[in-house]
């Protein structure tokens, strides 16, 4: 099995030597490993770059799709930007808190799924847009809510 | 007029996800005849084509090929834009996942034309399917032996509308935070790890194909001589059927919407169209006849954008529109630039007090002054992007703004289709303890 390490390794191996191009996969990459950016994962990622924690944290914070705080094992994101919301991306958002028993930004209790509202998932032709572990559903309507979470592995 | 698929040309008979299945119908001929020619002849045949940039700008695809400094001893790099953010628009996507190797070919083709072997697409990170069939047909291309001495690095963004910015997005694909920076220098004299970099749109790459195939003189004879060619014109909101519809340039707005989106969903009114994607002036109902060009809705003080029309009924709130799309901006601030920084906060904060009822006369011309004081006043487009929109709005639908003040609220008594929706910076679950919220 490949270390972390190596993985890194192979990943600064496409980009020019002495660049820092690899930081975004990398820290990606530990994410998967770790759930979410935890501290010893973002100094794993800064060893492997050979970089300080502060530069990958400061990298990790700019971004939304890395978590520098615990997530659920399943991610829901439901878009709420002018396309969607003008297609009822709120009744959308309200089915999930409902079947959940959580509001957006909050994980269930047993750790399972994190419900997100998000900005443009730029599906607006297909609204209402969410996406499930970053694959997308389209179309999604309060009614079809269930649905998708019957179809989530370990879903409530 | 009927749709002209020229991007999307096979796509609907045959799976070009597949290489076999794009040369079966003529795919890589265009790059072995772009081989055959100096990379000067080649620059002259795209200049002639007049092709114009389809992320927003407009610029000449030609011209930007032009400036770059071939003689430098660096590397040259071409750069392809695939951070598909702005709201409304999903065309890039529709590209990506059903003609990857045509953007491939074209990625190709302007390599050479600029003397590059170095070719970095940088598709956000939100595009997983996307990219895992983008990244499949590079390294079929690769292994087929068509890619030659150029390599194709395909780079995932992680969430951040800035990245589709020029100059953020090589920050970010140099693994830093997305920040815009200070210009000159220009990419295409100082970009990616301050080479020469040209950077393009995911759609202008995939056209350059169809202009070495059919020849610049006959590219140039579609569309309208000032925007030659066809876009992919992505169509959302309020419309019977919304979807993607590669069209010629200069196409009424009004077929558009009327004949191939099917009108106004519902029996409702038309209230509202944003022709070029959320960050751009909104336009009028007695004004969509304008043909789709970037001349004609630039005459119209909009943007062609993104060819990404959003289609607003009137069931909406003019202010609650502006609610949302500049809460938008404001989280998407890089926060490099005080004026975009603060202003976009501003102005949400004036917004929702109108909204709620709380807002005064006065407040209508601060929020136009806090725009006046971002406007030129920031490194990129992004502060720009948050107040073109909400002083159209202004403009154009003032007596609601006005009937929100004088009312003490907002006149749809919570009917509009936007009430209560929630934008992410409203979730406070992840704020840390004892931190307030920005907004």
């Amino acid at each position: 099995m490949t270390s972390f390490y190596d993985e890194v390794q192979e990943l600064r191996a496409r980009y020019p030597e002495g660049s820092r191009s690899a930081a975004l996969p990398a820290l990606r990459l530990a994410q998967e490993k770790h759930g979410w950016l935890s501290r010893e994962a973002i100094e794993e990622t800064a060893d492997a770059l050979e970089v300080t924690p502060a530069f990958c944290y400061s990298v990790a914070s700019f971004y939304d799709m890395l978590h520098l705080e615990p997530v659920g094992r399943h991610r829901i994101d439901v878009c709420t930007n002018l396309s969607c919301a003008l297609s009822g991306a709120r009744q959308v958002l309200e089915a999930f808190e409902s079947e959940l028993g959580i509001r957006a930004g909050e994980t269930t209790p047993d750790g399972e799924i994190t419900l997100r509202a998000v900005e443009c998932l730029n599906g607006c032709g297909y609204a209402n847009v969410v996406a499930v572990d970053d694959r997308y559903h389209e179309h999604v309507r309060a009614e079809t809510v269930p649905e998708i979470l019957r179809g989530i592995d370990g879903g409530t | 007029m009927a749709e002209l698929k020229v991007l999307l040309a096979g796509a609907d008979e045959h799976d070009l996800t597949q290489l076999d299945e794009y040369r079966a119908i003529g795919g890589y001929q265009s790059v072995a005849k772009a081989r055959a020619m100096t990379p000067d002849d080649l620059i002259a045949e795209l200049s002639q084509a007049n092709l114009r940039g389809r992320g927003g700008a407009g610029f000449p695809m030609g011209r930007k090929a032009s400036l770059i400094d071939r003689k430098s001893p660096k590397p040259k790099y071409l750069v392809v834009n695939a951070d598909e953010s702005e709201p409304g628009a999903f065309k890039d996507r529709e590209v990506l996942a059903r003609v990857p190797h045509r953007l491939i070919e074209g990625c190709l083709i302007a390599a050479h034309a600029i003397e590059s072997t170095d070719v970095f697409i940088y598709i956000r990170g939100e595009y997983l399917t996307e990219y895992e069939i983008l990244a499949a047909a590079v390294e079929q291309a690769r292994e087929a032996g068509i890619s030659g001495d150029v390599t194709i690095t395909v780079h995932r963004g992680a969430g951040a509308y800035i990245c589709g910015e020029e100059t953020a997005l090589l920050e970010s694909l140099e693994g830093k935070r997305g920040q815009p920076r200070p210009r000159p220098p220009f990419p295409p004299i100082q970009g990616l790890y301050a080479a020469p970099t040209q950077i393009n749109n995911v759609c202008t790459i995939a056209t350059v194909p169809v202009i070495l195939e059919e020849g610049a003189e006959a590219f140039t004879k579609t569309g309208v001589p000032s925007s030659p060619g066809t876009a992919i014109f992505s169509v959302s909101g309020n419309v019977v059927r919304p979807g993607n519809y590669e069209l010629e340039l200069g196409t009424p707005m009004r077929e558009l919407l009327y004949e191939h989106a099917g009108g106004i969903a519902d029996g409702r009114e038309l209230k509202a169209v944003i022709p070029g994607g959320s960050s751009v002036p909104a336009l009028t109902p007695d004004q969509i006849d304008v043909p789709l060009d970037y001349d004609s809705l630039g005459a119209l003080g909009t943007f062609f954008g993104a060819a990404s029309l959003i289609v607003v009924d009137d069931r909406c709130c003019m202010v609650q529109l502006a609610i949302r799309s500049t809460k938008f901006y404001a989280h998407e601030s890089c926060g490099k630039c005080t004026p975009c920084r603060v202003g976009t906060r501003w102005m949400v904060q004036i917004l929702e007090s109108i909204e709620n009822g709380t807002g005064t006369h006065a407040d209508l011309d601060l929020l136009d002054s806090v725009g006046d004081n971002i406007l030129g006043k920031v490194l990129c487009a992004l502060g720009e992007f948050a107040v073109y929109p909400v002083a159209s709005y202004l403009r154009h639908w003032r007596d609601e703004f006005v009937a929100h003040v004088e009312q003490g609220g907002c006149p749809f008594h919570g009917s509009s289709s936007l009430e209560g929706i929630l934008a992410p910076s409203d979730m406070h679950a992840h704020t840390p303890a004892g931190e307030e919220a920005l907004v």
